[in-house]
């Protein structure tokens, strides 16, 4: 016998006093959530090292919905970029077109019709209005409350309905164009609107009511996902995410656009950063903007819809079937596009994750040279990781949803 | 809108005997501002951006990249950056060549940078040197090529399970008229 | 008269035969009847069309009507596969994983135009329709479609459960997967 052993035999062995104490052998698991899961919103899938139930690294990997946007617009016309900015931000498809269309105006100092800049706020919030709602509902649903999802999905329907009168489809509007917007509203369109955000405004503050001062709901979200205002700031952060953790940065402020300069509104800032104050600065942002549109529609005037130049509108049908002029604008602008001046610009607006740009280099020839895409919720997505370090694994349900990851956009 | 920043840039970068750092300075569309940044200075450029108390650029909200095939040199990346505090913007061109396509990477001094760096690498194949996760990001890794470079041909596709042939196309899509499979 | 079809042994009609058939076929038109209004759904959701999804599942057009509410997010418990949006190359392994999970009987929905035919994105990242990769029952175009009418691609799909020929195997052992091709 070893001196070891005869020294570990000395010490007598004290029996454990019940199976509790036996000791576990504790491992990482690793979990692989996605790409197809219904907690991951169809396309980002993230695999998630577990230390017990809690998160000891988040590895993220996307690209599952990444469908060519650059390289698609890259060889249309620069008017056929809109049905693909459409489809970035699918929930608040107006937003992409105004801010698209901004930055092309931008690079040719375009100066657009007042009507035409207030029919693209008031579709552009009301865009904001439907966005936010489907994000409240979808945490809403992610934590086990069926009914918010259902309501706001109502809601959304109802401006939706209008939205369908106005521009003729349901999600994917195809709306502004380069000067100006594709349509008037219809006769009556404005007081039925005002019904409709009457109808919603109740949907909203029952959507409020039942999720506010939930106590399930307000356990799951507080101090959930806390981004503090440096952090959010180095990790790029824009929009109500940004707002959520105290920094009152709005570029509708900021740099104003269209009209926003003479609406009177108000900038919601949160405090804390986490979960909750993010699901609060929706319900707020939803307040303002319903108090923006009704603003737009005492102040609008009748007028014109897009600018009277036949280089970037076509021109009206009677004029193409009756002059020279009008053909010729006609046949150029189908054929080769609007001619945009040579040079690059960066676009952005406040979309309602955050700042939608646009860098557009131009060539001078119809079609887009280049056309970068800063998608709201990119920089979001990828500080995804970092927050979740050391959290539960639940939470990563209601911090995914309240960081409103769509895919179109974040992976193009 | 930020005239300050760049005259500081330009008066601050400047180098008699290597040729100054930040050069071409230039009102853009919409007045944001926008200078070309020699590659060897870029970091201590961001970092003087961010750090210095009369400029705070806390944010670098997009970077992208953009492939001028023919020109020389071809590649150029872009650098938006924003200081919430002053409400400042600018646009920081680099331009990189073909063969040594090699960035500083500016992960350090802006978080946010890391996806965005990616993205550049993954479409368009420029490197970042001392980048922490180095990997494509929306392509998959047995992708070969850069997809959004302009020789890179519009419908290349490169499928990962074996496809079922479909016989004609009934009408194309927009693009060139050559396939590029 | 005889043609090449008397040589084969089997192919004339006995009585036998004709009792067996209309058993069949009453037992057939019983189960098409059953699984058709118990179709159980994968949403397979991917992109834009998922907006529509959700609308379609919500209370306005409610999809609990015709059978097909619950979602369930196992593929294995699920005999319905929805293919909500683009397929791209990265995705298609994955989606062609997921129908394989399926057990029969199983049908897809193309659900919009990209699953359908790939849509406005002919470019390299995407998959021209699904049914490259995966046999397809119903398409439902537009983009993405209207609920309505993707409540009519649902009542397509239910009347070709209803009109499918459902065997006796007669103990014979069931094809095994991806060793013989799916007949489409």
């Amino acid at each position: 016998m070893s001196t070891e052993v005869k020294e570990a035999l000395k010490q007598p062995v004290a029996p454990r006093s019940s199976e509790l104490d036996a000791p576990l052998q504790s491992k990482r698991m690793l979990v692989n959530l996605g790409p197809s899961h219904p907690a991951m919103h169809g396309t980002a899938r993230a695999v998630v090292e577990l230390e017990g139930e809690n998160i000891a690294s988040c590895k993220l990997d996307i690209g599952f919905l990444h469908r060519g946007f650059e390289k698609s617009c890259e060889n249309v016309t620069w008017t056929q970029c809109f049905p693909y900015t459409d489809r970035l931000n699918y929930v608040s498809s107006i937003m992409n077109n105004v801010g698209f269309a901004l930055a092309v105006e931008k690079l040719c100092k375009l100066e657009v019709p007042e009507r035409a800049q207030y029919l693209r706020t008031i579709t552009s919030e009301i865009h904001r209005i439907c966005d936010h709602l489907t994000l409240v509902g979808a945490l809403g649903l992610e934590l086990g409350a069926m009914t918010v999802f259902l309501y706001a999905i109502e809601g959304r329907d109802l401006l939706w309905d209008r939205l369908t009168e106005l521009c003729g489809a349901r999600l994917t509007s195809n709306y502004a164009r380069i000067g100006g917007v594709s349509r008037d509203a219809p006769e009556g369109w404005l007081e039925k609107t005002s019904a409709t955000l009457d109808r919603v405004v109740l949907l909203r503050d029952e959507i409020d009511a039942l999720l506010t001062r939930n106590r399930i709901f307000v356990d799951r979200t507080r101090k959930v996902g806390t981004v503090s205002r440096a952090d959010a700031l180095d990790l790029g952060f824009t929009g109500p995410c940004l707002r959520a953790s105290g920094e009152p940065y709005d570029l509708r402020k900021a740099a104003p656009y269209l009209v926003y300069d003479r609406l009177d509104f108000d900038i919601p800032v949160g405090s804390n950063g986490d979960t909750f104050d993010r699901y609060l600065m929706r319900i707020e942002e939803m307040k303002q903007s319903d108090k923006m549109i009704r603003q737009c529609f005492r102040d609008m005037a009748p007028g014109e819809l897009v600018v009277r130049d036949f280089r970037y509108v076509l021109p009206p049908k009677p004029e193409v079937y009756g002059t020279i002029e009008g053909v010729m604008a006609h046949f150029k602008l189908i054929m080769e596009g609007i001619q945009v001046p040579a040079g690059e610009a960066y676009g952005y607006t406040e979309a309602a994750n955050g700042e939608l740009g646009f860098y557009l280099v131009s060539d001078g020839s119809g079609r887009p040279y280049k056309l970068g895409l800063r998608a709201p919720g990119w920089p979001m997505l990828a500080a995804l990781p970092v927050i979740l370090q050391g959290a539960l694994l639940s939470d990563l349900v209601p911090v995914f949803d309240s960081i409103n990851m769509i895919g179109g956009e974040v992976e193009q | 809108m930020s005239k300050v920043v760049i005259d500081a840039l330009v008066e601050r970068f400047k180098d008699p005997v290597q040729g100054d750092g930040v050069t071409g300075a230039y009102e853009g569309a919409g007045g944001d501002d926008c200078a070309f940044v020699k590659r060897e200075r870029l970091v201590e450029v961001c970092r003087f951006l961010r750090d210095d108390a009369e400029m705070q650029f806390n944010m670098a909200p997009y970077i992208t990249a953009v492939d001028y095939l023919g020109q020389e040199p071809r590649f150029e990346v872009v650098y938006n950056l924003l200081s919430t505090t002053r409400n400042w913007r600018i646009r920081l061109r680099v331009k990189v060549a073909e063969q040594d396509a090699v960035l500083p990477s500016v992960c350090g001094i802006w978080r946010g940078a890391n996806w965005f760096e990616r993205y550049c690498f993954d479409m368009y194949g420029i490197h970042f040197t001392d980048h922490p996760d180095h990997r494509r990001l929306y392509m998959y890794d047995e992708f070969v090529g850069h997809p959004l470079r302009k020789d890179y041909p519009l419908r290349g596709r490169q499928p990962l399970v074996t496809e079922l042939e479909v016989p004609a196309e009934p009408f194309r899509g927009p693009g060139p008229a050559e396939r590029g499979e | 008269m005889s043609t090449e079809l008397d040589a084969i042994p089997g192919i004339i009609p006995t009585r036998r035969d004709d009792a067996i058939g209309a058993l069949e076929k009453m037992v057939s038109k019983g189960l098409g009847w059953a699984r058709k209004y118990s179709l159980f759904q994968y949403p397979f959701v991917t992109a834009c069309c998922g907006m529509e999804y959700m609308t379609l599942a919500a209370a306005r057009y409610d999809l609990d009507r015709f059978g097909a509410a619950l979602p369930r997010f196992s593929p294995r418990q699920a005999d319905l596969l929805m293919v909500v949006g683009t397929v791209n190359c990265k995705q298609a392994p994955i989606l062609r994983r997921v129908w394989e999970t399926i057990s029969e009987p199983k049908w897809v929905v193309a659900f919009g135009v990209c699953a359908s035919s790939g849509g406005f994105y002919d470019n390299y990242a995407t998959v021209q329709g699904i049914d490259r990769i995966i046999p397809v029952d119903v398409y439902v175009p537009g983009c993405p479609p209207r609920p309505e009418q993707v409540l009519d691609g649902i009542m397509m799909l239910q009347a070709k459960i209803q009109g499918q020929h459902h065997q006796f195997t007669e103990g014979k052992p069931l094809p095994v997967l991806g060793q013989a091709p799916r007949q489409r």
